[in-house]
């Protein structure tokens, strides 16, 4: 085998990525188009991820006393779990209490989070529509949405949140910690 | 016979440098640490309880080996303290008991933890790490395939972005520096670069961000700046020269030297690429830091530099007046550490602390700096500057440009008080004191 050879085989066999001094083997296998949709379980602010389903705050209610009131509390209180709504304080107050309805941005960051991590003793076990009641319900609390909503990927998209604008980006932006004492 | 007298500094050379007895760091250097020790020497052989000849443990044989070491019985209380959730028990944290610990590699046992959800017992033969996104080829990898790779190896720290949250409060902590302080460790992490495995994958332009997911019950995601990972990322397979421990992430885990601990995704099982954050509950609600204005400060990702003392402080007592080695530890998200200085009077004077070597950047870095204490009442600080220029703040500067609810990201000067019967407090200072509210403590939990 030729010189020449050998190096067209070697390049064949291995990736060289840009700005590694080190071949390395290319061992992973292609990802079936199942396993990525499957696995995915990631929502975008845009609605990317959002799946069909539906359900709304008077089934929803009924869910989050079944799986989340013991942390919670009624009305989402807060006990050992995070208060969820009705603060008595606002963010600006001595103490303040931040809840989804005065705080979180995004909505969609609700249906992410009860889907992948909710309830804590069996997480994954929500169906579509159960996280999407529970959305509801939550949104609810504070009137963020009328109680009567039918949460779906379409009606989530359109909730904007009374907080979206609270949040000031220092990793892209240059406030505070970004500049050198 | 003679014996050699040990060289002792000179008058002069113990002269201090800075206020309340802080003495030259080159004094280290050049006679060690056992000078001034000669008269603490004489109380611990009193004649009347003169050691045997043979002490007791020398006249049986010794224990047989070990498959796996543990630390003495005798250290059993060097231990990391567990603050969780009562009603979830992998929910919360455990602090390093830096306080007691030397050098800067923290022991696998007692790196820091933080868990949403748990340990995942995860069978390394049945895990997966997905990569897709905008990528050319979607790529799904196990661990024998990754075990293949070139590996890099890293020390550097990882510490939460909640660490020293306790310091927001009105009024000062009193636990062990390490148990208010210590949600933050470092270690050598070996793993393959992040940008390797996402070269193969084929990073499309649009790309900026890498969404991470861990296979724990929480599955937690977190999102990460492309530029970051690509740059310093590993996906880290051994701690310390061994594989990892459950607890930080077995068998597979991001570090992003330099960044919150929570964007080091543990038991990682999907990196997916994309043009924006996911803006994840761990984004949003958490790890973002409430300003006076009700506004929050979001991605504030990077780990700010800070020293921290870890003798004397609290968690110690000082058995009397005499000469002491103060020491610590300092870091930064940012770079190196360029200067460590030390102040025994309330910040009125410094003086530049020894750094151990090798000073690496975005790793503890050890400080030192030897000290007569004449028994007074003195006020101990430290404050770190890295290698980019930044100077760690003042707890006062964060208060007024923070407030006391941001609960992340503290990286104040802390302040210890020496009482003269040798008890340690930690302590704000005068200005710190704004007068308004009840002293409550902070206002959010971990959970």
């Amino acid at each position: 085998m030729t010189r020449l050879m050998m190096m067209a085989l070697v390049t064949a066999l291995t990736s060289t990525p840009a700005g590694s001094e080190e071949p390395a083997p290319a061992l992973g296998e292609p990802a079936p188009a199942e396993l990525v949709q499957r696995w995915d379980l990631s929502v975008f602010a845009d609605g990317r991820g959002l799946p069909a389903g539906s359900g709304d705050a008077a089934s929803g209610k009924k869910i989050y006393e079944r799986h989340c009131i013991a942390c919670h509390a009624a009305g989402g209180a807060g006990a050992s779990g995070d208060r969820l709504g009705r603060a008595e304080m606002g963010l600006t107050d001595e103490y303040p209490q931040k809840t989804i309805a005065n705080f979180w941005p995004y909505a969609t960051t609700l249906f992410d989070f009860i889907r992948r991590s909710k309830p804590f003793n069996n997480p994954g076990s929500l169906s579509n529509d159960e996280v999407y009641a529970l959305t509801a319900y939550l949104l609810s609390l504070d009137g963020v949405i009328p109680e009567d909503t039918v949460m779906g990927r379409e009606t989530l998209l359109e909730v904007i949140m009374p907080n979206a604008d609270g949040f000031i980006d220092v990793w892209q932006g240059d406030t505070m910690n970004s500049e050198p004492r | 016979m003679h014996s050699k007298t040990p060289r002792q500094p000179s008058a002069t050379e113990l002269e201090p440098v800075a206020g309340n007895g802080l003495l030259d760091r080159r004094l280290l250097l050049k006679y060690g640490l056992g000078f001034g020790a000669s008269g603490a020497l004489a109380t611990l052989l009193p004649a009347a309880a003169a050691p045997p000849a043979r002490a007791p443990w020398m006249n049986e044989p010794g224990d047989a080996f070990s498959n796996y070491g543990r630390p003495s019985d005798h250290e059993d209380g060097v231990i990391r303290w567990i603050s969780d959730n009562a009603d979830v028990a992998g929910n919360g944290v455990s602090w390093t008991p830096l306080h007691s610990l030397e050098g800067t590699i923290v022991p696998n046992g007692l790196h820091f933890e933080r868990h949403h959800n748990g340990i995942p017992a995860i069978d390394p033969a049945a895990h997966r790490l997905l990569v897709h996104g905008l990528v050319d080829r979607e790529l799904v990898f196990d661990l024998d395939r990754l075990l293949r790779y070139p590996m890099q190896s890293r020390i550097c720290f990882i510490e939460c972005g909640g660490n020293s949250n306790a310091a927001w409060n009105r009024t000062p902590p009193q636990a062990a520096v390490g148990y208010f302080n210590g949600l933050v460790s470092n270690a050598e992490w070996t793993g393959i670069p992040l940008r390797v495995l996402l070269d193969e994958a084929g990073i499309k332009g649009e790309a900026a961000w890498l969404i991470a997911e861990g296979a724990d019950a929480f599955a937690m995601q977190n999102s990460i700046p492309l530029q970051p990972a690509l740059a310093e990322g590993l996906l880290a397979l051994y701690q310390n020269g061994e594989r990892l421990r459950p607890e930080n992430g077995y068998p597979m885990r991001l570090v992003i030297p330099g960044l919150e601990g929570v964007r080091n995704v543990k038991w990682v099982r999907r990196l997916m690429l994309a043009a924006e954050p996911v803006m994840a509950r761990n984004e949003t609600a958490r790890y973002t830091d409430l300003l006076p204005s009700g506004k929050a400060r979001q991605f504030a990702m990077v780990m700010n530099a800070r020293a921290l003392l870890t003798f004397p402080a609290s968690g110690h007592e000082l058995p009397g007046p005499g000469y002491y080695q103060i020491k610590g530890l300092a870091w930064s998200g940012r770079g190196r550490i360029s200067r460590v200085e030390v102040s025994a009077d309330d910040g009125a004077s410094w003086a530049d602390a020894a750094l151990d070597e090798p000073v690496l950047a975005k790793a503890f870095t050890r400080f030192r700096l030897p000290w007569r204490w004449d028994g007074q009442r003195v006020r101990l600080k430290a404050r770190a500057t890295d290698d980019s220029g930044y100077r760690q703040p003042q707890r006062t500067e964060l208060i007024v440009e923070r407030g006391h609810h941001a609960f992340y990201h503290f990286n104040g000067i802390l302040t210890f008080e020496i009482n003269p019967d040798g008890t340690i407090r930690h302590v704000y200072d005068a200005a710190d004191d704004d007068g308004a509210g009840d002293g409550a403590d902070i206002d959010a939990g971990w959970f």
